[in-house]
């Protein structure tokens, strides 16, 4: 059983989530994202977060997933002033929905002072509501921006166990382990973190506090990282009480301080009714062996459609 | 608004919210005299963090005294949650009209509360100002909240059109949800949607597709009037559960063309009785 703790399943296809379900993976969070295009409505950016409490999730669903998200004004879009100050009267709003997890994904992108001034309102928010937060860290001025990221949580008094700092990588994360917070490595080709690095961190730094996502969106990313990590990780002989809480038992940990994730969600799922919006019973993989093949292998060469 | 299934309602929560009782007992109070629309936000988004999730428990005596409060009102499966949030909303005494209210309250909803909100249907204030706010309900790819609106609630049979009675019933078949337990089923039946039905059989069997056993009975009233008698002999002639249904179906309709159909189909007729008492379990999906 896995949890891919940060999934832009929005963006994503049937074959992904038929694949997923497959591999093991009984558990995504969605974080509120960039959609790849700016917004330039508030009215736009209000029925994204709607569709990914709502619809999302049901779709997810259908697979056997549990689908749970969190919501926030990513660091780009705060750039635009008056969308930004739209979406902030609105996100208090969602941020007590069922299944929203955490504030995020939230922090920097260029280090703009927008960009910090709306990271530490929403850092603020989060702890009003006692919510876990997501921080997504900068491709650029990676490392000074991690750091960035960390003060100011810590000024706006949040405790780093109730915070992941995401998309580590080999020089952010002995601060952010060091710091307290969560580490999260997005296990995403070219950009972010590989497979065999994080085999190799594993090794370095074990199991504490350290969480494998595949932050898979619209771009080429791969839905199934966080199963292909833990079988890599196995083979090369990480215990598997290791790869349990890197790719389960600690997303469970820090996300499940918002009471809105339990693994009774998917291991005793309440029978199917009108209130639930769940098909499929993915208790019914238990035992069963993950199998990990590409996205839509199983059709492709399948001539029929019915 | 039917204020008796509201008091109703009120009283099933309570008597099931343990140590939350005053908690809710309050806020709904507060709400009737006056309380700003934020106090209704935080009641609706507190309510399962509260009260908990639990199916709301119903008696027979409860699910009786309900229907006699408003005929159809069937709040069975209304889990307590939802049906604090339905007390919550329809107790709130807002300066907006209710459908503006309901439509805030819908724009931001997550999926239960998307539920619980159409369950409501009923016992809201202004009913028919809630028309587009229903069709928006209707038009959702979430099932349940689709079958928030079509089952065990009496709003579509108070209060839909034949237009939209019927796609509701087409739509029903689409998404594979069953019929059986929409209100009005039978006394809303009418000449159109037999004949939208009958369209609907024939592009599934032109596609080699299976057809819901359910689907007959919306027909039987105006087989004559449809011209669906060859439909009819196909499926009294087919397997076991679409012949107990077409058999069911037709022997409603008084007309002799329908009688000697019947007659046809002894081993069918034969059927009837055991139709009669899988109806209530005749459900979708069962193949033709």
């Amino acid at each position: 059983m896995f949890i891919d703790p940060h999934a832009h399943m929005i963006s994503r296809t049937t074959d992904d989530y038929e694949a997923m379900a497959a591999a093991g993976i009984v558990a995504v969070v969605e974080p509120a994202f960039w959609l790849g295009q700016p917004r330039t409505f508030v009215g736009t950016y209000v029925d994204y977060l709607s569709t990914i409490i709502g619809f999302e999730r049901f779709r997810a669903g259908q697979f056997g997933i549990r689908h749970y998200c969190t919501v926030g004004l990513n660091s780009k879009e705060a750039n635009n002033e008056e969308l930004a100050e739209g979406v902030m009267e609105w996100l208090p709003r969602f941020a007590l929905k069922e299944g929203v997890v955490a504030i995020g994904e939230i922090g920097y992108d260029e280090q703009t002072p927008l960009e910090d001034k709306y990271f530490r309102a929403q850092l603020a928010l989060a702890r009003e509501l006692q919510l876990p937060v997501m921080v997504h860290t900068p491709h650029r001025d990676k490392k000074q921006g991690t750091s960035r990221s960390m003060d100011v949580c810590e000024e706006m008094g949040l405790d780093p166990s109730w915070v992941v700092i995401d998309h580590n990588n080999e020089e952010t994360v002995d601060e952010t382990l060091d710091r307290g917070f969560w580490a999260g490595f997005s296990i995403y080709p070219s950009t972010k973190m590989g497979t065999v690095r994080m085999v190799e961190l594993l090794k370095k730094y074990g199991s504490e506090r350290i969480i494998i996502d595949s932050a898979c969106d619209w771009g080429i990313s791969e839905p199934l990282a966080v199963a292909k990590t833990a079988k890599l990780a196995l083979e090369n002989g990480i215990s598997a009480e290791t790869v349990r809480k890197v790719t389960y038992a600690n997303t469970l940990e820090v996300y499940g301080k918002s009471g809105q994730i339990n693994e009774l969600d998917w291991l005793n799922p309440p029978e199917i009714d009108q209130r639930t919006l769940y098909e499929g019973n993915s208790i019914l993989r238990g035992g069963r062996e993950p199998r990990i093949e590409a996205p839509g292998s199983r059709n492709r060469d399948s001539l029929i459609i019915e | 608004m039917s204020e008796r299934s509201v008091d109703l309602l009120r009283h099933w929560i309570l008597r099931q919210a343990k140590e939350q009782r005053a908690w809710f007992e309050e806020r709904v109070n507060a709400l009737t005299e006056g309380a700003p629309e934020r106090e209704l936000h935080t009641v609706m988004g507190l309510a399962p963090r509260l009260l908990g999730k639990e199916a709301l428990v119903l008696s027979t005596e409860d699910l009786s005294q309900a229907n006699s409060a408003l005929e159809g009102w069937r709040p069975e499966g209304l889990s307590l949650d939802g049906a604090a949030r339905i007390v919550a909303l329809t107790m709130y005494r807002g300066e907006r009209p209710f459908a503006e209210t309901f439509k805030d309250l819908r724009r931001t909803a997550d999926a239960r509360e998307l539920v619980a909100l159409y369950r409501g249907l009923p016992l809201y204030p202004e009913p028919e100002s809630l028309a587009f706010e229903v069709g928006e309900g209707l038009r959702s790819n979430m099932l349940g909240v689709f079958e928030a609106i079509t089952q065990h609630n009496p709003y579509p049979r108070m209060h839909f059109d034949e237009h939209r009675w019927n796609h509701m019933i087409l739509k029903a078949l689409f998404v594979d949800s069953s019929l059986a337990n929409i209100v009005g089923l039978d006394e809303r039946a009418n000449p159109e949607l037999a004949r939208q039905l009958l369209d609907h059989i024939h592009e599934r069997w032109a596609a080699g597709r299976t057809i819901s056993p359910e689907v007959w009975r919306c027909i039987g009233p105006y087989a004559v009037e449809a011209g669906a008698l060859d439909e009819f002999e196909k499926a009294l002639s087919g397997e076991p559960s679409g012949q107990a249904a077409a058999a069911l179906a037709l022997a409603d309709n008084p007309s002799p063309q329908a009688k000697s159909l019947l007659a046809a189909h002894p081993e069918a007729a034969a059927n009837i009785a055991k139709g009669q008492a899988e109806r209530v379990s005749i459900v979708k999906n069962e193949v033709v």
